[in-house]
């Protein structure tokens, strides 16, 4: 599309523009319908948990039950506190929103469905997945409320906490890979398992980190059972109290959208992102982004299963965990796995 | 387009830069100066060194800046005290900022005199070399090893230091046991009793 925008009468540079801005409302648009029948996915799962029906009366199934409410949050009234820092409490949702957004840039959806294939597309997602915590800090510090306040520094701490876990998962992954583009990570996967299997996740050296990844994603995106930011019974409903209406709806998105980022990045990194599971022939007929697609699904699944089963950590918990046990476990696999990397280039050292 | 680029990036570190000592809240200072490493984040990738731009957005932006305005938004500050100083403190800081004029007039005194005009003509990796991640590991790992691992014993030993500073025993905490939390039975907290009418039970 770029080419052939090039091409036309805009020339190269107003035709990469225009292109550009194309393909990015065209990851943007979808990422909000997605996102709006995730969350109804979501009801829907921990309803089942529950036994319980979950939305079934706007639409049929209760489908466009997302939609009623993106509607209902629209039409209401924005309600600023006296108190609140006005121009940071209206930043901050954008903040959320917009850095949500971002990191999908370099998300390759298949082969070729890819903004921006840039050679640093590891480090883009961690750079970017750790600008997501100012939005949840200064909507604390800007609500001028103490709720809201505890919420924010419970969330720097713990997004702090697990991303350096989730750094060290990360290296170890583009150890075996050797590169740091997504898309590279993705081939290299290609029949890792007995020449058949495409998933890094299944390698007894990597199965581990696959696992404490996951979990990780779950605590970096604030999820339950580690929502401690919104504990609704000790903080009202976190650093979100003083919202209403759209600046409300801009935090519901972006963190639905970071988590549906995180399933795809599970799903990249150690389930062979748009590869079909097995490499067989006739598989390769279905479009990779649908198997994108089912796989995050598949993860997602697991995000809602666990809210639905897990009671709610304890902060202490929540920090051992990150720190005591994810941290050296992950240090010590960077090891095991960069020794394995090295014999199997260079051979025994002896 | 790099021209705009250029131009976006650096005007916003330096309108940042002066917010960033102008603001009367610490924390609008601190979110300026985030502003600030942001868009030299931007600069860095315009000249071509997208991994040092990506180093900066993952260490300051994303760690350092963070515990930073955590800090800052903790403290309570009265802004009176903070005026009262600026008088006291005008002398030192009228000297710093000499010397630092000083310093970019000679910079850029040294810049016009065309001793540097040979380095900054070469920007960015060689188009088909190796990548900016490849060669500075390569560099590191091979010529450099030794300052390179000087430069880890360096932070170890200041991490160390700091725990050491803050680690202090203090009395009346109530230590996390998990293994014992884990390992606790109904039965052991719990017991049956069938008192009988008119007496308690004995705990």
């Amino acid at each position: 599309m770029t080419e052939y925008l090039q091409s036309t009468f805009l020339g190269p540079e107003i035709g990469w523009l225009v292109a550009t801005l194309a393909l990015i409302l065209l990851i943007a648009l979808p990422l909000m319908l997605a996102v709006a029948m995730i969350i109804y996915v979501d009801r829907k799962i921990i309803a089942a948990v529950a036994l319980r029906r979950g939305p079934n009366v706007v639409g049929p199934f209760g489908l466009l039950q997302s939609f009623a409410d993106g509607l209902k949050v629209f039409l209401q009234e924005t309600i600023i506190p006296s108190g609140a820092n006005k121009g940071l409490f209206l930043l901050a949702p954008i903040i959320t929103f917009t850095v949500a957004l971002l990191a999908w840039a370099v998300i390759p959806f298949s082969e070729e469905m890819v903004l921006a294939n840039i050679n640093i597309g590891v480090l883009y997602i961690l750079a970017i997945s750790s600008l997501g915590v100012y939005g949840v800090v200064i909507s604390g510090w800007a609500s001028n409320s103490k709720y809201p306040f505890f919420s924010a520094m419970r969330a720097a701490a713990q997004m702090i906490s697990y991303e350096v876990s989730i750094g060290f998962i990360l290296i170890s992954v583009v150890l075996f890979a050797g590169t740091f583009n997504l898309n590279e990570i993705i081939k290299a996967q290609e029949g890792h398992i007995f020449g058949a299997v495409s998933a890094y996740g299944l390698n007894p050296l990597l199965f581990p980190m696959a696992v404490m990844f996951l979990i990780s994603s779950m605590a970096e995106t604030a999820r339950a059972p580690f929502d401690l930011t919104e504990a609704e019974s000790e903080l009202v409903a976190g650093y979100q109290t003083e919202y209403s209406s759209m600046s409300f709806a801009l935090f519901w998105l972006g963190e639905y959208a970071n988590i549906l980022l995180m399933c795809a990045l599970n799903v990249i990194l150690f389930w062979g992102g748009w590869l079909p599971p097995v490499d067989w022939e006739p598989l390769y007929a279905v479009p990779g982004i649908i198997w994108l697609f089912l796989k995050m699904f598949m993860i997602f699944f697991i995000f809602s299963w666990a809210w639905a089963t897990v009671p709610r950590y304890r902060y202490d918990q929540l920090m051992r965990l990150g720190w005591k046990v994810f941290l050296p476990i992950s240090i010590f696999w960077v090891f095991l796995v960069s020794g394995y990397v090295m014999i199997d280039k260079f051979g025994w050292p002896l | 387009m790099q021209i705009f680029a250029f131009y976006l990036f650096a005007s916003i570190v330096i309108a940042s830069g002066a917010f960033c000592i102008f603001a009367r809240n610490p924390v609008h200072s601190v979110l300026w100066l985030i502003l600030a490493f942001f868009n030299a984040a931007g600069l860095m990738l315009l000249v071509g060194a997208e991994f040092i731009a990506a180093l900066l957005v993952i260490v300051y932006v994303g760690a350092v800046a963070v515990l930073f305005l955590f800090v800052v938004m903790m403290l309570d500050i009265d802004f009176a005290e903070l005026r009262a100083g600026f008088m006291k403190n005008l002398p030192l800081g009228l000297l710093l900022a000499l010397v630092l004029l000083a310093e970019i007039i000679f910079g850029i005194g040294a810049w016009s005199a065309g001793g540097m005009g040979e380095a900054t003509a070469v920007v960015g990796p060689p188009a088909g070399g190796p990548s900016n991640i490849e060669a500075l590991g390569t560099l590191l790992y091979t010529k450099y090893v030794f300052i390179f691992e000087a430069a880890g014993l360096v932070l170890l030993v200041a991490m160390v230091g700091a725990i050491v500073l803050t680690n202090r025993k203090r009395g009346g905490v109530r230590i996390q046991n998990i293994q014992e939390q884990v390992a606790r039975r109904p039965q052991d907290a719990t017991r049956n009793e069938q008192p009988e009418v008119g007496k308690g039970v004995e705990l």
